[in-house]
């Protein structure tokens, strides 16, 4: 954390913010302020630069066109790698993920070159749209508990050997290959395929960022009652529903 | 003009009664009002029933994100000034649900026709209007629906060839997209407060401006273009720059512009904007929504708000605080059933409401108002929400079949 203030970076949400995901940027903002924390939130349209400083940065889903012009735009931009190589902490969702990756499939049929900082490769599924909820367990390593979301993509993410799957779906595809993994990791850059938004249905992967962020091994305890209600209900659902 | 000089064929009569007998079948079997049903049995039957039925009619559509029911209404009131209307005036909005309302209505000479977003390009096709109204496009069902800019892009394609006037917002970029490549257009400054699904040129993918009231993208010239209709506060401004006063009973700022839209399409049909305004004001409450109903022994207003835009335009209506605000959201198939929307929705606008939270999906909402730093209270039923409320009239505010759910409580 560079000063007092936590700097929570909401990245391009004229483009990418189009499945809720901006509640990632509002779950993580309040319950930073519930542990005391200051925060400053910084929202970057796509015609600003990226600031390097940030601690935290989040990325949305957009749809194929928006995912286009976005990944170009962070190109050109630089700040958001600068910002990775200075040890920031991003957690990016569905079409940011992808962008995070070596290459995607854009709007165009084509492969466009992501910013490579995820070792993952996307492509565009055959089949079916995925579509539903999703259950799955987290790397054990993160320490954290079972992963409830919800998923609505077309796309197949494969994994290079530097990136961790971030999870191993119960039900549901995740990343579309059919081995099972859900999202992907490297140090403290972070992406999932789940929406829902995925911060609000899993609270504690956004204090696993705060704690990131503070370099802290704890954070004094948030009331999670109405998370913990909607994780019971979302998590049966989801064990409910036709595989 | 329209009139009923070619009767139907004897294939398309047999497709109309046939019709008429499933939906009264499906209305006893107590299926809902059996037009979507009848509809499907007479399309069966006859294919080019749609096209033939609306030949003999002056045909309107209206289409849109959020209040193409409202709309419709106004438009089929206005234009009974001018002569007998036929509409789905219930909602029914696919091509089933239009040929089963459009056979209903030998002897009308305007049909009024509300269009789901996705099948306008078609409808336009089949029943050759004479006018089109678009009002907004913005983010809906994700999880099912096509993606908001693909969607105007159809719409594009769909009417390039059409010679109907197009009524359009000039406030809406994805909509102007849309109406442009027509060959007649009637701009309309009906106003969005929605903004967030327009920030990206439609045209070229370059970042919006948007001083004011005005939009334009800075790198490739598309912009607002000049209303010749316009809503401003209270009244309608007309083309000649009269302004005729909007006295509505239905509430807010939506259903201004809705009444703006629908006067522009009446001078289409040579209906003035005076008459067609004051035929509007006899529109009270669509399919339930603005109702207001008594329900143990409490005044409750239902509203029905489906997606981000219309949550906004709905917490610009109701009453101020300490007026109690009753929330339900359902995520059944007919609602989309992933409920992230709801997070695009800024709830701290309703501070200083005392807020219930009931409907299938009230645990998401309750950490989306607990998010938003608001008290609030979840409820099992519609009943006990009531019961806890302070005194005052209830504002509910519910998605698509949390409202139906709604409805059906309170025996409206």
């Amino acid at each position: 954390m560079s000063d007092n203030s936590l700097r929570l970076v909401w990245v391009y949400p004229d483009l990418l913010s189009t499945y809720g995901d901006q509640g990632n940027a509002l779950v993580v903002e309040r319950r930073a302020r519930q542990r005391g924390l200051d925060v400053t939130r910084i929202d970057v349209r796509s015609d600003q630069p990226v600031p390097t400083s940030g601690d935290i940065y989040l990325i949305g889903g957009g749809e194929d066109r928006p995912q286009r012009l976005a990944a170009e735009r962070l190109h050109r931009d630089g700040g958001l790698s600068r910002a990775v190589g200075n040890g920031a902490i991003v957690f990016s969702v569905c079409a940011g993920y992808q962008i995070l990756g070596h290459e995607f499939v854009n709007d165009q049929g084509q492969r466009q070159a992501g910013l490579g900082l995820l070792d993952v490769v996307s492509t565009r599924g055959e089949g079916e749209r995925c579509v539903g909820d999703v259950l799955a367990d987290i790397d054990p390593r993160l320490g954290l508990p079972q992963l409830t979301g919800f998923e609505n993509h077309q796309g197949v993410t494969h994994l290079g050997p530097s990136a961790s799957a971030f999870a191993k779906v119960r039900m549901g595809r995740g990343n579309g290959t059919g081995d099972g993994t859900e999202g992907a990791f490297n140090g403290t850059v972070f992406g999932t395929y789940m929406h829902g938004p995925v911060l609000a249905r899993n609270p504690l992967i956004g204090d696993l960022l705060l704690k990131l962020a503070l370099d802290v091994n704890a954070l004094p305890p948030a009331d999670d009652r109405w998370y913990e209600a909607l994780r019971a209900e979302r998590i049966a659902a989801a064990t409910q529903q036709p595989a | 003009m329209a009139g009923n000089t070619e009767p139907l064929s004897p294939r398309a009569k047999l497709a109309v009664t046939a019709g008429k007998a499933a939906a009264a079948v499906s209305r006893a079997a107590g299926r809902g009002s059996g037009s979507v049903i009848g509809g499907k049995v007479a399309l069966r039957l006859d294919p080019d029933l749609l096209a033939r039925l609306a030949q003999h009619l002056d045909v309107v559509l209206v289409s849109a994100t959020n209040g193409k029911t409202t709309t419709t209404r106004l438009i089929a009131e206005a234009l009974r000034a001018a002569g007998p209307v036929v509409s789905n005036a219930l909602g029914a909005n696919m091509p089933a649900g239009i040929t089963s309302a459009l056979a209903g209505g030998s002897d009308a000479k305007f049909g009024v026709i509300e269009v789901d977003e996705k099948y306008l390009a078609g409808v336009a096709r089949d029943v050759t209007p004479k006018c089109i109204a678009l009002l907004n496009l913005s983010r809906d069902q994700l999880d099912r629906a096509a993606e908001t800019r693909m969607l105007a892009e159809k719409w594009r394609e769909g009417l390039s060839g059409s010679k109907a006037v197009i009524v359009a917002n000039a406030d809406d970029p994805l909509v102007v997209w849309a109406a442009s490549s027509s060959q007649q257009v009637v701009w309309v400054a009906a106003g969005q407060a929605w903004k967030d699904d327009a920030w990206s040129c439609p045209s070229c993918g370059g970042v919006m401006q948007r001083p004011g009231d005005d939009w334009f993208c800075g790198q490739c010239g598309f912009r607002r273009p000049t209303p010749t209709w316009a809503l401003t506060g209270d009244h309608v401004l007309d083309p000649h720059g009269s302004a005729w006063p909007i006295h509505l009973q239905l509430p807010g700022r939506a259903n201004k512009a809705n009444a703006t839209s629908s006067a522009a399409v009446a001078a289409v049909f040579g209906v003035p904007p005076q008459v067609a305004l004051e035929r509007m004001y006899q529109v009270q409450a669509v399919a339930g929504r603005y109702d207001v109903v008594s329900f143990l022994g409490r005044n409750l207003r239902l509203l029905l708000a489906k997606n981000p835009a219309g949550w906004l335009e709905t917490f610009s209506l109701i009453d101020p605080p300490p007026t109690p605000v009753v929330l339900s959201v359902n995520a059944r198939g007919a609602d989309g059933t992933d409920t992230s929307w709801l997070w695009d929705v800024d709830y701290t606008q309703l501070a200083g409401h005392p807020i219930f939270v009931i409907g299938d999906r009230k645990l998401d909402m309750a950490v989306r108002l607990e998010v938003a730093g608001l008290d609030f209270r979840v409820c099992e039923t519609l009943d006990e929400a009531v019961q806890s409320a302070p005194p005052g009239r209830i504002e509910i505010i519910a998605n698509y079949t949390a409202f139906q759910d709604v409805r059906r409580r309170v025996g409206n």
